[in-house]
């Protein structure tokens, strides 16, 4: 299946890129997907960061499973205000 | 009104949109931009978001606090992109009949912006450049 995710703020920068679209295995979680995207961006990963996850414009844990067409953004600690 | 924008906010529109014929009071909160954090100049400011779901938390910020406070109307504006500095980042404008409930839902409004929102801002200094909020971590919300 195909998933679309979107990179901001720290990520963006570190992906190189705002947004992509990754063919992963049917079943895989949030997790999943950001251990596949770890390997594609190599520095992707912040040491320490806390991240929240949305599918599809909402907040979810990081186990959700993820279903074809699936909008995933990874939110690095919001600063708005 | 729950948006993002990329233009410079006009207040007076703010609170002219949660004027209420109902409403004995209406509170503004205005969000700033300041040259100094944590002791080191800032020299510009950049806001990133997520802008569907951004105006989607506030749209819930909203909803929410018309659940816990008996406001009349209620308008929250965030700016994206450059900033300068003492412009208006935020404005929050909320009336209600009596004043409590517009004080208490305003500040409601910046403390859950500050926690849910996926907005994002860039402090320039001189000689680098930081997102706030990835290096000290952040709190998990309550939902």
């Amino acid at each position: 299946m195909k998933v679309r995710v979107k990179f901001f703020a720290i990520l963006r920068e570190r992906a190189g890129t705002a947004e992509v679209v990754k063919e992963i295995a049917d079943g895989s979680s949030v997790a999943d997907l950001w251990r596949e995207l770890q390997k594609d961006y190599g520095k992707l990963d912040v040491p320490g960061i806390r991240m929240l996850y949305a599918v599809n414009q909402n907040y979810v844990g990081v186990d959700q499973a993820l279903k074809d067409q699936d909008e995933v953004v990874f939110i690095p600690p919001v600063s708005g205000g | 009104m729950f948006r993002v924008t990329d233009q410079a906010i006009d207040l007076q529109k703010m609170v002219d949109y949660v004027i209420d014929p109902e409403a004995g009071a209406i509170a503004t909160f205005i969000g700033t931009t300041r040259n100094n954090n944590e002791g080191r100049q800032v020299l510009a400011l950049d806001y990133e978001a997520y802008p569907e779901m951004a105006e989607k938390e506030l749209a819930r910020i909203g909803t929410d606090a018309a659940k816990n406070w008996p406001i009349c109307r209620m308008a929250i504006l965030h700016r994206l992109g450059p900033v300068q500095i003492g412009e208006a980042s935020v404005v929050i404008a909320v009336s209600s009949v009596h004043r409590d409930a517009a004080f208490a839902a305003s500040r409601f409004a910046i403390e859950e912006i500050k926690k849910t929102v996926p907005i994002w801002k860039k402090e320039v200094y001189e000689g680098g450049e930081v997102w706030i909020g990835t290096q000290t971590g952040q709190r998990l919300p309550d939902r």
